[in-house]
């Protein structure tokens, strides 16, 4: 029996207008187009969406978890980035 | 190449469940943790596909329009929740059609409930609100289990859930306030789906040999014994609401424990279903393979047709 699998796809869905698509999840599709509409019936099935984006997984670059603490950590120290950092005397009110 | 250590990965693997952070597909997990999730998420997949065929019984038979196209979109969520499990067991490395295959040739298991065949209209209602009830209650806590993906599918699976178990519960109410004959074949229906939906939470807790560590790395979050009784405790109330009895003579409220006490579970028979002698076991085999082999020739000609469009979008370009 063959076995040859249609590619794999990431599904990002726009809730509504104003916000941004977000990671819904994936789905096995042989184009983009069927990937659309296979991600219009599995994940807007109950209003959760009026936009959709597909992408292929394999077009994807992700960081790598290992480097996770080299890449995030520096920021950690940079406390001076958050408003919180700043002393403002009281009765200045909302800055 | 970075020296690794793996005891050193597997501390750092353990300290996360502990402090209840979530594992997501490339980060460093045991091989043994990889192998447990497969074998249970497939197992949950392979359980909502078979599931629909029980309920496509009746799609043609259903007794009006509307509970017609409510039947329709409950299988079709079903359907959505297969693929959103299996989705979730190729982020950990499994191939999905060799997955599908391990179904077919036996080697998975799914659940045991959809080898009980749905004789009357009054089953469709059971299966809502018993078969749905318990899985409802099985996937609730594992919305919060440690593994990503598998949380993430288990939140919109519960989200689609809750109106499986009220349209259900909505025509077992029906029936059971009807002639006296739809009483009785209400009542007749919830005699052969009791037991089945509370062999649904699998063995006891001392026969269950998956439990412990499954509880241990946070994959499950209460034992099979609990969820029983959470189950039992919930859905007793509401058979007594609409007047029907649970088949059940020992069934007691135990006050010091604040849920019912009930017979035990005749596990012969559930190991008889498990291990493929149920009444379906072979007609829902049989009904998967042959959806896999008869679409192949779709599968192929879509891919076929796709492969062919892109390179005419090349030629033109
Ligand atoms: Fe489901
Ligand atoms: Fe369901």
């Amino acid at each position: 029996m063959s076995n040859k699998e249609w590619p794999l796809w990431e599904v990002f869905i726009r809730s509504k207008q104003g916000l941004s698509h977000k990671h819904a999840g994936s789905l096995r599709a042989a184009d983009a187009e069927m990937a659309i509409n296979n991600a219009r019936d599995v994940y807007t099935r109950r209003s959760e969406g009026i936009s959709i984006w597909v992408i292929e997984s394999n077009k994807i670059v992700a960081s790598d978890p290992d480097d996770a603490d080299a890449l995030f950590e520096p920021s950690n120290s940079k406390v001076y980035r958050h408003p919180t950092f700043y002393a403002v005397p009281d009765g200045v009110g909302h800055m | 190449m970075k020296e690794v250590n793996i005891s050193d990965l597997e501390k750092k693997f353990e300290e996360r469940i502990a402090a209840e952070i979530r594992i997501e597909p490339n980060d460093w997990m045991p091989e043994n943790y990889r192998k447990t999730l497969i074998r249970q998420i497939s197992q949950h997949a392979h359980s909502e596909i078979v599931g629909q065929l029980p309920e496509g019984n009746w799609v043609t038979r259903a007794p009006n329009l509307r509970r017609k196209a409510v039947l329709l979109a409950k299988i079709q969520d079903e359907a959505g929740h297969g693929l959103y499990l299996y989705s979730a067991v190729e982020t950990l490395g499994a191939d999905r059609e060799e997955t599908i295959d391990d179904l077919h040739t036996g080697k998975a298991k799914y659940s045991s409930i959809f080898n009980y065949p749905t004789l009357t209209w009054a089953d469709i209602g059971m299966v809502g609100w018993l078969v749905d009830g318990a899985a409802i209650m099985n996937q609730v806590p594992l919305c919060r289990t440690s593994y990503g993906p598998y949380a993430r599918a288990m939140v919109r699976v519960c989200k689609e859930e809750s109106f499986h178990q009220r349209q259900g519960f909505e025509i077992v109410t029906t029936l059971a306030q009807g002639t006296p004959e739809q009483k009785a074949m209400a009542q007749d229906a919830l005699d052969r789906w009791w037991w089945p939906a509370l062999m649904m939470f699998g063995p006891s807790d001392a026969e269950s040999k998956h439990t412990e560590q499954s509880m241990r790395w946070r994959i499950k979050r209460h034992t099979n014994d609990e969820l029983r009784q959470m189950f039992v405790n919930a859905t007793v109330p509401q058979a007594e609401l609409i007047g029907l009895k649970v088949p059940d003579d020992n069934l007691t409220y135990n006050k010091e424990k604040g849920g019912y006490d009930f017979s035990d579970i005749d596990w012969d028979e559930f190991w008889q279903v498990v291990n493929g002698h149920g009444t379906c076991n072979k007609e829902r085999i049989e009904a998967r393979k042959k959806a896999k082999e008869e679409g192949i020739w779709v599968r192929e000609a879509a891919l076929a047709y796709a492969e062919k469009r892109a390179a005419r979008r090349k030629q033109a370009s």
